[in-house]
């Protein structure tokens, strides 16, 4: 019978939305939700899922166009607190990239390099509100003839500043080991020699396309928590991969999709962009996403119900594999037992170390769940589904 | 039992004198030497484990003061910046005294001071340089 299955539409949750008759719940209490009463059930009482992540995400940085300047620059070369953006775009349109440091940088001429400041903590420092100085230099031309300028700016005062993060919230992601004999300074943190620690980046069953393994609903135009603000996925992200190997319930058990997303850094906040340092590695930026699952059917309710102890990644070696280019999985293991704080390991315990916050992700989850309660969140039907394989 | 990291400011006129061994002979204390530092104006600065009876530990304390060395509670060195610490956790693999670690289920970040050795370690790693040193390190 048609009408015991729950089907729905996302106009349909948009209108329990506005008549304030929504049910949202977060993909941790949804994991309970599934194992209690099942898909069907689970379906047919919760409308929409919201998931969460924290996490430095390297791929990340803004557009920002600076204003023109009188005498008028064609700026060839612009720096923000010392650290360059990418000036090769029209006269005073540039993009500051979350990895670059600053110019002065001894980046790891003493290693382990500390670099404690680039674009990650430029754009938290925009979004923060301070002032930042912008230095361009420039050619001149007939049009343009100013070859330079210097001016403190605040977000504020930009005409235009987007978040625009090429790469985010990526579909799983390694279990990184050294099996070498040195200590070695990855993106994955610190690994200590001869297997000491193992590091994981992703928050598990709250991680957004965890939740959505085959992207049935995040798409193209997918409204998200970006930052603190709201966003748009604006397409699959680079290295996005749905051809991933993939477990039985249809999580990949690697690093799979991911996502481009692009949102107004006018509307954001510094407690979800942070720019962090990773010792030894380089500069970055601490993004929040959070993203809203509608639960149309009971399949989707069964992907937003999956748990810690059904998600995979692949155990790889940093030490010696990684970087050869040759990384290969060593072994599997699940989120449940990462998070448990130690893995077994060929016969030993070994301490596992989060990367991603636990609890930014939950607060991002149940900051998202509000502002759909609270009606002024609505969901948006992608425009286009991301490139992947259909469901089994 | 009672354990406890401190730090001590020797000033100049007795960083040359025999101090810490009177610990172990006047007041049985047992100590374990962590840092250990002569500026070039002769002050000396001293990172230690102090362990005994508290009775002890505490008449000990008396004693450093008394011949005017600073002591304080190394883990009022080691800061951490409640803002900025957005409880990833890269911390909790470098930690050598379980002064950083993850409370479960909720994954947070705890800051236990009294287990802070102030080795430094967790300064250098923390992503969100979230953990500093209080004093001037500069003089180190």
């Amino acid at each position: 019978m048609p009408g015991k299955k729950a089907h729905k539409t996302i106009q349909e949750i948009n209108r329990k939305i506005k008549e304030g008759k929504v049910v949202v719940v977060t993909a941790d209490e949804m994991t309970e939700i599934v194992k209690r009463k099942g898909p069907e059930r689970a379906a047919r009482e919760v409308d929409v899922v919201t998931t969460g992540t924290f996490s430095p995400m390297c791929s990340s940085g803004a557009f920002i166009n600076f204003g023109h300047a009188k005498p008028a620059i064609k700026a060839a070369k612009v720096w923000l607190n010392e650290v360059p953006a990418y000036a090769g775009l029209g006269a005073v349109d540039i993009y500051i990239g979350a990895t670059e440091p600053r110019e002065d940088d001894p980046l790891n001429r003493v290693h382990p390099g500390q670099f404690p400041y680039g674009g990650g903590h430029v754009i938290e420092d925009l979004v923060a509100g301070k002032r930042v100085e912008l230095r361009a230099t420039a050619y001149g031309t007939d049009c343009y003839p100013n070859k330079g300028i210097k001016k403190k700016v605040k977000l504020e005062e930009l005409p235009y500043a987007m978040l625009l993060n090429p790469r985010n919230a990526y579909q799983n992601y390694n279990c990184a080991i050294n099996l070498s004999q040195n200590i070695i300074y990855t993106y994955m943190g610190v690994l200590k020699p001869q297997g000491g620690n193992v590091n994981y980046a992703t928050s598990g069953q709250l991680s957004p396309l965890l939740n959505d393994p085959y992207y049935l609903t995040i798409g193209m135009g997918t409204r998200i928590f970006l930052g603190g603000g709201k966003g748009h996925v604006i397409g699959p992200g680079t290295q996005h991969n749905p051809h991933a190997p993939r477990g039985k319930n249809g999580v990949p058990i690697q690093p799979a999709g991911t996502l481009m997303v692009m949102g107004d850094l006018k509307a954001m906040n510094p407690r979800w962009l942070a720019g962090v340092s990773m010792l030894g590695y380089g500069c970055s930026l601490a993004v929040g996403i959070g993203i809203p699952i509608p639960v149309l059917n009971p399949d989707i309710a069964r992907f937003t119900g999956v748990s810690d102890e059904e998600i995979f990644t692949q155990i790889i070696d940093y030490g010696s594999d990684y970087p050869k280019g040759q990384a290969r999985p060593l072994g599997k293991v699940s989120y449940a037992e990462l998070k448990s704080g130690s893995i077994r390991f060929n016969g030993q315990d070994i301490p596992s170390v989060p990367l991603s916050s636990y609890v930014r992700a939950l607060e991002i989850a149940n900051i998202l769940k509000e502002w759909i309660q609270s009606g002024e969140f609505l969901l948006s039907e992608a425009v286009e589904p991301l490139p992947g394989p259909k469901p089994k | 039992m009672y354990s406890k990291i401190i730090s001590l400011r020797f000033p100049k006129d007795i960083a040359d004198q025999p101090v810490v061994v009177n610990l172990v002979k006047k007041f049985d204390l047992t100590f374990n030497i962590l840092k250990a530092v002569i500026y070039p104006r002769k002050e000396g600065f001293l990172v230690m484990e102090l362990t005994g009876e508290r009775k002890d530990f505490q008449r000990g304390i008396r004693y450093l003061k008394s011949l005017g060395i600073k002591v304080e509670s190394v883990a009022q060195d080691i800061k951490r910046d409640e803002e900025r610490c957005f409880h990833c956790g890269a911390c909790t693999a470098v930690c050598i005294t379980g002064a950083l670690y993850i409370k479960r289920p909720e994954m947070e970040v705890v800051f236990n001071s009294d287990k802070c050795s102030a080795c430094e370690l967790c300064v250098a790693v923390c992503p969100a340089q979230a953990m500093s040193v209080k004093f001037n390190k500069a003089l180190i």
